[in-house]
């Protein structure tokens, strides 16, 4: 597997060559949602729809997300968030019936290029779920799965001392590596799942409302870990919480749902997208003042 | 109590006394109608229990009285023979298993496969796949001469033409129980609940790579469950092996899966069953009895595995 190794090297080579041309290319688009912000750009959307049978879930989604920051999705119930994420790692494709549309540029590069592998894109782009699911196997078995499967190199009991320690789990569970992940609690399994992401080294994490199962302890520890690896990790996270968006992302976008002509199919649609501490104290659409500050929704 | 006559307590006294009685009554009387429906409902669901029991317990408590006397180790040391003293099942079990051991080589690549395939891979918006499906479960109800006599057309003579040979019996008791095995497999692949499908495919495992190192090892009880019930059937069957040339008073143990004479469990006890002399059913009882210990270790098995390895989602 050095090949895959060779293509991780390839596309960090690839963004940092990237990075002058991209950091101008911002500059240059001053009307986009980026608001010309100088930072690296790690995903351009331009004109994003989700659709299920036809029918969009989402819609003119358009924004740029960067490059070690946390990005926050919210918005109320519906309104597409989970569906929108899941475009990053190609999860949708596993949808028979999901077709995207528009453009997804990851470090330059078409996401949904015609060569384009999603098996590969996801090695690049990992996810943690809503519900923690970790594997029905052993605490160091669920780590190990990754770098295995991915054919990473290296001493694997190192490999997964340090995600352990990555995911602030090492602590708790360093003597009972053998057991099974389904004695842990559910925190614990929900760190367990980011530390087995974090395992695999990839450029970007999604969380699509990873602490909603989660107690406010747990949920913490979470966005404590959080804090601490988006130097090395970029983060795109969907939350319902508002206060969570607020405490730790950088970023955030705000979408709404929309009820078509029929008033049988609704859609997501981004109404705004700016830094964090703007969206929460001075937005400038009024539905995101009036969802922010507890409104409406 | 207090000492003094107060009405005003008392009035509160009794409205209490009242409630409570109110409030026993309704939690005791259940309206009588309710009741007898309840009632009647129990004691039918009870009768169907106690039909199903009875014939069991009939069936074992006979195969037990009649074959008792001829009940030793010498049944399953002995080979056939047309003398009952000397008579025991060594070629039939051995013939069994034989049998048995081809049906495994046989049905789990073959179902395993086709499970994985239904459940992973086919899409079921097509209507060919539907088609697959919906004949499996048609097959797993056909009945089993039947696959007797496409075994004899097809295996016997026909395309394969292998002759009367174990081979032959092996492949078509494995015809036989194969949607049985599929249907399990599948239930058991569809159990894995597909948040582990995601996780390790947001890994950057292939399809394949999850298939293997995911969800299979996460099915395989349930799968070796519907494996090891599927054979308990093929053992028991004679039907078709009768079709298929399984000979019966032979002395000869199977030695290879060509080996032409060859005979099961089942097919030795319904002809023993059938002969006039009394000592030959006697034996065609001890037979059923060394069967039924077979197949009820065999499904303890099965249930035994099912809790062990059973994962809680």
């Amino acid at each position: 597997m050095t090949e895959q190794e060779r293509r991780t090297e390839a596309q960090r080579a690839g963004s940092e060559g990237d990075r002058r041309g991209l950091s101008q290319a911002i500059a240059v688009e001053q009307e986009r949602p980026s608001k010309g912000l100088k930072r690296e750009t790690l995903f351009e959307l331009e004109d994003v729809a989700v659709l299920y049978d036809g029918n969009p879930a989402v819609r003119e989604i358009t924004f740029d997300v960067f490059k070690n920051q946390i990005t926050a999705l919210i918005g109320p119930s519906g309104c597409g968030k989970s569906t929108l994420i899941r475009c990053f790692n190609r999860m949708n494709d596993l949808i028979p019936s999901a077709t995207v549309e528009g453009k997804i540029l990851y470090h330059g590069e078409d996401l949904y290029g015609p060569k384009v592998d999603p098996v590969q894109a996801r090695k690049l782009i990992g996810m943690v779920f809503q519900k923690p699911n970790p594997f029905p196997k052993s605490i160091y078995d669920n780590i190990a799965f990754g770098p295995r499967t991915l054919g990473m190199k290296g001493d694997m009991d190192e490999i997964v001392e340090r995600a352990l320690r990555r995911g602030a789990l090492w602590d708790e569970v360093k003597d009972r590596l053998g057991d099974n992940a389904y004695g842990m609690s559910g925190g614990q399994q929900q760190r367990l799942c980011i530390a087995r992401c974090i395992a695999v080294e990839p450029d970007v994490i999604l969380m699509d409302e990873p602490c909603s199962a989660l107690d406010p302890i747990s949920t913490g520890k979470i966005e404590d870990l959080m804090m601490e690896i988006k130097d090395d990790y970029s983060i795109v996270i969907v939350t319902h919480n508002m206060q969570q968006a607020a405490r730790v992302s950088d970023m955030t976008a705000f979408l709404i749902v929309e009820l078509d002509a029929s008033e049988k199919n609704r859609t997501g649609r981004i109404v705004e997208y700016d830094e964090t501490e703007k969206i929460f104290t001075n937005p400038s659409d009024s539905r995101t003042e009036d969802y922010v500050t507890g409104k409406v929704g | 109590m207090s000492e003094e006559f107060d009405p005003r307590t008392e009035r509160t006294r009794l409205a209490v006394a009242g409630a409570r009685s109110a409030t026993m009554a309704a939690l005791r009387d259940r309206p009588t109608g309710e009741a007898v429906r309840s009632r009647i409902f129990q004691a039918l669901i009870m009768f169907a229990v106690s039909v199903a029991l009875l014939g069991l317990a009939a069936l074992l408590i006979d195969a037990f009285v009649e074959g008792e006397g001829s009940l030793s180790l010498n049944l399953l040391t002995e080979p056939t023979s047309r003398d009952a003293d000397n008579a025991g099942f060594r070629t039939a079990i051995l013939g069994s298993l034989w049998l048995i051991g081809g049906v495994i080589l046989l049905v789990v690549p073959l179902g395993v496969g086709a499970a994985i395939y239904l459940e992973e891979y086919a899409n079921r918006e097509r209507w060919w796949n539907r088609i697959i499906e919906l004949n499996i479960q048609n097959l797993a109800g056909v009945p089993s001469i039947v696959y007797g006599i496409l075994g004899l057309a097809f295996i016997v003579r026909g395309p394969l033409d292998l002759g009367f040979v174990l081979a032959a019996g092996s492949m078509t008791l494995g015809l036989l129980v194969l949607p049985t095995v599929i249907i399990a497999a599948r239930e058991a692949i569809r159990a894995v609940p597909p948040s582990i499908r995601e996780g390790s495919l947001a890994l950057g495992a292939t399809q394949w790579q999850t298939v293997r190192r995911q969800v299979l090892p996460a099915a395989v009880p349930g799968i070796l469950t519907g494996v090891i019930l599927a054979i308990s059937r093929a053992f028991g069957e004679a039907a078709p092996l009768l079709l298929l040339g399984a000979a019966t008073f032979i002395t000869a143990d199977p030695s290879d899966p060509f080996s032409g004479d060859f005979t099961a469990l089942p097919v030795l006890i319904y002809e023993e069953a059938k002969q006039a002399q009394p000592e030959l059913r006697e034996l065609a009882a001890a037979g059923i009895i060394v069967m039924l210990v077979v197949l009820l270790a065999m499904n303890s098995f099965a249930i035994w595995l099912r809790n062990r390895y059973e994962q809680k989602w």
